[in-house]
C-alpha cells in the first residue's frame, strides 16, 4: 500500500513537513486540497487505481476525515454521558448480568431520543406540518449561527496575522453596547438607521481592538493578556451603563435598557414568526471578504506574511507595527458585528447583563473548528448554531439540560485540537507526519 | 570508522548526509541495513541508545535551551542530582564537569554564560563540550563550520585535531572543501542518498566538487575587470547600535560605484549586520548620512528604500528572507507584492504572480515541484535563489549581498556568484558581505575590512590573504610591519595568536574573542 505523505527524512526538511502540516492546518477550505497535495510529490509509488486513491486518502490523516471523526467520538461520549446522568437508565444497569436487554435498551431509548430531538430541533422535524414549523429548527439554527460567524472570523483572522484575540467577547460587548445605543437614540429613518446602528457596532469592536493593536506594535504588550483584561472592562461597563439615566428602560427596574427601535432591526428573512432575520446574509458576506481579502488582497498578503514570519516581512518592507494595528482594528470590528447581531436581530431588542452570551469565547472554538479558514469557519458556526438550537428541543422535549451541548462543543474542540488522539483512536495512517498540525499561532 | 580518524561525509544540500547521521544518531529508524559497531549490529531506538553506545552528535542547528546558562545545557538529559530523593540539581557537579572537559581538550566555555548571549561559534563548543561529557567515542559534526566565521573555523579545526590525538573519532560533514583537505582523513562522497566514491585528501578541490556535484564546475569566479561608473552609495559617518544598544557601527565612510563589487570582509560580529541593516532601513542611525544617487535615504522606512531601487539579499534567508509557509510564487514577489503588476490598489493580480513565477524560476533554475510548492520543502540553495531572482528581477541602482552563498551547495554557489557578476556588468553598484574571504576576494573590485565597527582599510582584490587576514584581525599594515611576527604571516586570519593583543582601534569589545 503506498503511503501517499512519506516521512521525510533529514532535519533539514523536517521544517517542510511542519509546516506543510501547518498548511494543513491552516491553509485552506477546500477539501480536496490535502488529498490533493499528497500525489505531486515527486518521489511517488507507481499509481495505484483511483478507487484504492479515494479510499486512502479518505481513510489517511486529512483534516476533514479528524473533523468527522471528532464528531463522532464527541457525540459517543455524549451518549455516554446521557446515560450516567439519567437515574432510571442507570437503574437497568444495576440487574444488568441478569436482564443486560433491559438496560440497552434503556440507553437506546434515552439516547436516540436525546440525538433524534436533537436533529429535530436543529435541522428538520419529519412531524411538522405547516410552513412555518418546517423552516423553524433551521430558522433557529441561523439565527444562532449569525453572529458566532463574525466572531469566529474575528479571531480567524487574527490568528492567520499571529495574534491570539481572546478580546472577541469585549470586542463584541463594546460593539453591543454602542449598536443598542444607536439603535433607540437616534431618530432615524429605517434603513439608514439600521446601517447607522451596524456601523457604530462595528466601530465599537475596532476600537476594542485597537486598543490591543496600538499597544502591541509601538510597545510590544502582550495581546492575550490586554485583550483579556479588556475583556472585564467591556463587561462591567456594559453592566455599568445599562442602569444609567437615559439607557435603562424607564418602565422596568431591573437591568434592561430601552429597546431597539424596529427602524434598526435587522429584518427578518421568513417572517414575524420565524426568527432568522438579515444578520446570516452578512454573515455570509462577511465569509466572503474575509476569505478575499486573506488570499487575493495586498492587506492580506501582508498580514499573513507577519503571521508567518515577522522578520522577513520587515525586511521585505512591510510594516509590522501597521500590520498589527490593521489585523486588531479588522478583528475587533468583525467581533463588534457580531456583538451588533445580538441586538439588532431577533435574539434580544435590548441591552442586559447576559446579552452578548458567550459568543466572544465560542468564537475561538469556532474559528479553531473552522481550521482559521473563512469557509470552515463558516461551516464551523453553523455546526455550532444548529447544536444549540438542537440543544433547546433536547432540553424540553427530552429534560437533557443544555449543558451538555456544551459538552459536546467542548470534546468536538477538544478532539480536533488533539488530532493525534483521534488518529491513535480509529488507527488512521500517516498519523506521524501531521502531528503538527496543532501548531495553529506562533508562540502559542 | 577507526579510532582517532576524521571521517569526512562530502555531498550536496539533500544529498542524505545529515539523514544518513541522523539514522546513526538514532534519531531515524532505518528502512534496511544495519549498523555495526565494533563488529557488532546495533539497534537503536533512540538518542539515548546511542550515547550509551559513545556516539554524539552536534546537529547543523544547535539543540541549546537559548535562557539556560553552559553547564544547565550540558546536564541536560542527564542530570546529576544529590538530596536523594528531594532531587535536587547538583549544578557545581555540572559546573565541575564542564571545566574539567574543556580543560582537557582545550574548549573555552565559560559554564556560567547564558547561551543566548554567547557568539554562534561558542555554542557550538558547548554542543561539543556537551557531546564530550557523555564520553563518547565517536562524534558526529553536523555542518559545523556552515555558521562559523574563518577564526572560528580554524579554531574548530584546531580542536578537532586534538579529540582526534585523544582517540575519538570524528565524522565530519560538510560541503566545505577546503576544510575537508584540511582536515579529513578520509572521504566519502554522497551523492542522492548513494556512496559516489571514497577519496584522500591528497584530491584536488575539483576532483572533489566534481564527485559532488556529479559534473565538473567552475570553483573560480569568471568576471572581467570592472568599469565603475558614478558613486551610487555613499556612506559617511555613520553610527548604528546593535540590538542591545551597543555600538556596533563607529563612524564608517563607504562609496560604492555603479558597475563595481565592493566586497565587505571582516569577522562576523564586527558591524558588517548592523551596517546594512542601517542601510536597508531596518535599524535607527544615530549619526552620519546614507545617500543613494545623492539623495539621502537614512531614517526612511524600508519599504522606501526597496523601492528606490535597492535589492537586498538578507544575511539569515529563513529568518529574514523567506517566510517558508509560503509558496515559491508568493515569495517571489514578497517586497513587490502591491506594486503592478502583482497588485493594483487592495487587489492582488495572482495570475500575474504565477506567470512571472513560472519564468523566475525558469531563469534563476530554482529546483521546485511547482511554483505553488511552500518554499520550505525546498533545499538550501534553492530557497537561496528564490531571494536573489526575487532581488534581481527588478530594476535595480543597489545590490546588497549579505553572505550570499552561506549554507549553499557547490553548483547553487556557482550560479548565484555569476548572477552577482552579471548584476555588475549591467551598470548596478553592487555590495557582497561576507565572512568566507575566498568569496570576498573571487567577486569583489574593491574590499572593505571592516573591524570593530569600523572600516579598516579599502584594498584591492590582488591583496595577499594574509594581508586582509590581517586587517580582519584588526592588524593595519603598519602595525603589523611593527611586531614583524613571523608566525602569523602564513597562517592567514584564524589562529592569529596576537589578533586579540594587538593594538585596536577605540570599539566596543568584540565578544568573539571571549
Amino acid at each position: 500500500m503506498s503511503n501517499p505523505n512519506p516521512v521525510s527524512g533529514s532535519p533539514d526538511k523536517e521544517p517542510a513537513t511542519e509546516s506543510q502540516a501547518a498548511q494543513n492546518a491552516v491553509g485552506n477550505t477546500d477539501r480536496a486540497a490535502t488529498t490533493a497535495t499528497a500525489p505531486k510529490r515527486p518521489e511517488e509509488q507507481p499509481r495505484p487505481s483511483l478507487g484504492r486513491l479515494f479510499l486512502d486518502n479518505l481513510w489517511a490523516a486529512n483534516t476533514v476525515t479528524v473533523t468527522v471523526l471528532a464528531l463522532v467520538l464527541a457525540m459517543v461520549i455524549g451518549a455516554i454521558l446521557i446515560i450516567v446522568s439519567d437515574p432510571e437508565v442507570l437503574a437497568t444497569y444495576s440487574y444488568i448480568t441478569a436482564r443486560p436487554g433491559d438496560a440497552i435498551n434503556a440507553s437506546w431509548t434515552v439516547v436516540s431520543e436525546a440525538y433524534a430531538n436533537l436533529f429535530k430541533g436543529a435541522v428538520f422535524d419529519p412531524q411538522a406540518s405547516g410552513f412555518t414549523a418546517t423552516l423553524s429548527p433551521i430558522s433557529e439554527t441561523l439565527t444562532y449561527t449569525a453572529p458566532l460567524v463574525f466572531t469566529g472570523l474575528a479571531v480567524a483572522l487574527a490568528f492567520r496575522g499571529g495574534l491570539f484575540n481572546i478580546g472577541a467577547q469585549g470586542q463584541a460587548t463594546i460593539g453591543v453596547i454602542l449598536a443598542a445605543v444607536a439603535g433607540f437614540a437616534l431618530p432615524l429613518p429605517p434603513v439608514l438607521h439600521l446601517l447607522v446602528a451596524l456601523i457604530a457596532g462595528a466601530a465599537g469592536g475596532a476600537l476594542w481592538g485597537f486598543v490591543p493593536g496600538i499597544l502591541k506594535a509601538r510597545t510590544g504588550a502582550h495581546e492575550v493578556i490586554i485583550t483579556i483584561m479588556l475583556n472585564y472592562v467591556a463587561v462591567y461597563f456594559l453592566s455599568w451603563i445599562i442602569v444609567q439615566n437615559g439607557v435603562q428602560n424607564p418602565t422596568r427596574s431591573d437591568a434592561i435598557s430601552k429597546p431597539v427601535e424596529t427602524s434598526a432591526q435587522l429584518p427578518r428573512l421568513l417572517g414575524d414568526n420565524l426568527r432568522v432575520h438579515a444578520g446570516i446574509l452578512l454573515a455570509v458576506l462577511a465569509t466572503w471578504a474575509i476569505a478575499w481579502l486573506l488570499t487575493r488582497s495586498t492587506i492580506g498578503f501582508e498580514l499573513r506574511a507577519v503571521g508567518a514570519n515577522p522578520d522577513a516581512a520587515r525586511t521585505a518592507g512591510i510594516s509590522v507595527t501597521r500590520a498589527y494595528v490593521l489585523i486588531m482594528v479588522i478583528s475587533g470590528l468583525l467581533a463588534g458585528l457580531g456583538g451588533a447581531n445580538m441586538v439588532l436581530g431577533s435574539t434580544a431588542n435590548a441591552l442586559t447583563p447576559q446579552v452578548v452570551a458567550q459568543i466572544g469565547f465560542d468564537g475561538i472554538l469556532v474559528a479553531l473548528l473552522g481550521r482559521l479558514k473563512p469557509w470552515g469557519v463558516l461551516l464551523a458556526a453553523l455546526l455550532f448554531g444548529a447544536l444549540q438550537a438542537g440543544g433547546n428541543r433536547m432540553q424540553s422535549y427530552s429534560g437533557i439540560s443544555l449543558e451538555l451541548v456544551t459538552v459536546l462543543q467542548a470534546l468536538i474542540v477538544i478532539f480536533i485540537a488533539a488530532p493525534a488522539l483521534v488518529k491513535a483512536i480509529f488507527q488512521l495512517r500517516a498519523a506521524r507526519a501531521a502531528r503538527l498540525q496543532t501548531s495553529l499561532a506562533k508562540g502559542w | 570508522m577507526e579510532p582517532g580518524e576524521i571521517h569526512a561525509l562530502l555531498g550536496e544540500n539533500g544529498a542524505g548526509k545529515s539523514t544518513l547521521m541522523n539514522v546513526l544518531y538514532g534519531l531515524y529508524q532505518p528502512d534496511e541495513g544495519e549498523i555495526l559497531v565494533d563488529g557488532k549490529p546495533l539497534k537503536l531506538k533512540g538518542p539515548s541508545d546511542a550515547i550509551a553506545a559513545g556516539i554524539g552528535m552536534v546537529h547543523q542547528h544547535f539543540m541549546l535551551v537559548p535562557v539556560f546558562t553552559v553547564a544547565e545545557n550540558v546536564m541536560l538529559g542527564a542530570e546529576q542530582v544529590k538530596g536523594g530523593i528531594a532531587g535536587f540539581l547538583d549544578r557545581r557537579r555540572a559546573r565541575r564537569e564542564v571545566a574539567e572537559v574543556s580543560e582537557r581538550y582545550n574548549l573555552r566555555v565559560d559554564p556560567d554564560g547564558v547561551i543566548e548571549d554567547l557568539p554562534v561559534g561558542i555554542q557550538q563548543r558547548v554542543e561539543i563540550v556537551k557531546a564530550l561529557t557523555r564520553d563518547v567515542d565517536l562524534l558526529i559534526l553536523d555542518e559545523p563550520t556552515a555558521v562559523l566565521t574563518p577564526q572560528e573555523t580554524e579554531e574548530l579545526l584546531t580542536v578537532m585535531r586534538s579529540l582526534k590525538a585523544a582517540g575519538k573519532s570524528i565524522v565530519f560533514i560538510t560541503h566545505k572543501l577546503g576544510e575537508v583537505k584540511a582536515i579529513a582523513d578520509r572521504i566519502t562522497v554522497i551523492r542522492r542518498g548513494k556512496t559516489v566514491g571514497t577519496a584522500s585528501p591528497t584530491a584536488s578541490r575539483d576532483e572533489l566538487a566534481a564527485l559532488m556535484v556529479g559534473r565538473s564546475v567552475r570553483l573560480t569566479v569568471d568576471k572581467q575587470p570592472a568599469t565603475p561608473g558614478r558613486p551610487v552609495l555613499e556612506v559617511a559617518g555613520l553610527v548604528v547600535d546593535d540590538d542591545r544598544q551597543i555600538r556596533a557601527v563607529d563612524g564608517v565612510d563607504l562609496t560604492v560605484h555603479a558597475g563595481e563589487v565592493l566586497g565587505v570582509a571582516g569577522v562576523q560580529g564586527n558591524g558588517q549586520t548592523e551596517l546594512i541593516e542601517a542601510i536597508m532601513g531596518l535599524r535607527p542611525t544615530l549619526a552620519g548620512t546614507v545617500t543613494l544617487d545623492g539623495q539621502p535615504v537614512h531614517g526612511w522606512p524600508t519599504k522606501k528604500v526597496l523601492r528606490a531601487g535597492v535589492g537586498y539579499v538578507p544575511e539569515d534567508r529563513s529568518v529574514d528572507g523567506l517566510v517558508k509557509e509560503f509558496s515559491v510564487a508568493e515569495n517571489l514577489v514578497l517586497d513587490i507584492y502591491d506594486r503592478p503588476p502583482f497588485g493594483r490598489g487592495l487587489a492582488l493580480k495572482p495570475d500575474a504572480i504565477a506567470k512571472s513565477a513560472r519564468e523566475r524560476i525558469e531563469q534563476f533554475d530554482v529546483r521546485t515541484s511547482s511554483a505553488n510548492a511552500e518554499v520550505g520543502t525546498l533545499s538550501g540553495g534553492n530557497q537561496q535563489k528564490v531571494i536573489v531572482a526575487r532581488e534581481l528581477s527588478r530594476p535595480l541602482k543597489l545590490f546588497i549581498a549579505a553572505q550570499p552563498t552561506r549554507g549553499v551547495d557547490v553548483g547553487s554557489i556557482e550560479f548565484i556568484h555569476s548572477q552577482v557578476i552579471r548584476e555588475r556588468d549591467v551598470g548596478t553598484a553592487v555590495m557582497v558581505v561576507s565572512s568566507e574571504l575566498d568569496e570576498v576576494i573571487g567577486l569583489a573590485d574593491r574590499i572593505a575590512v571592516m573591524y570593530r565597527g569600523r572600516i579598516i582599510g579599502i584594498v584591492g582584490p590582488d591583496t595577499p590573504r594574509e594581508e586582509i587576514g590581517l586587517l580582519m584581525a584588526g592588524i593595519t599594515p603598519d602595525t603589523a610591519d611593527a611586531r614583524a611576527t613571523p608566525a602569523t604571516a602564513t597562517d592567514g586570519p584564524a589562529g592569529e595568536p596576537g589578533g586579540t593583543a594587538a593594538p585596536a582601534p577605540e570599539g566596543p569589545g568584540n565578544e568573539d574573542e571571549a
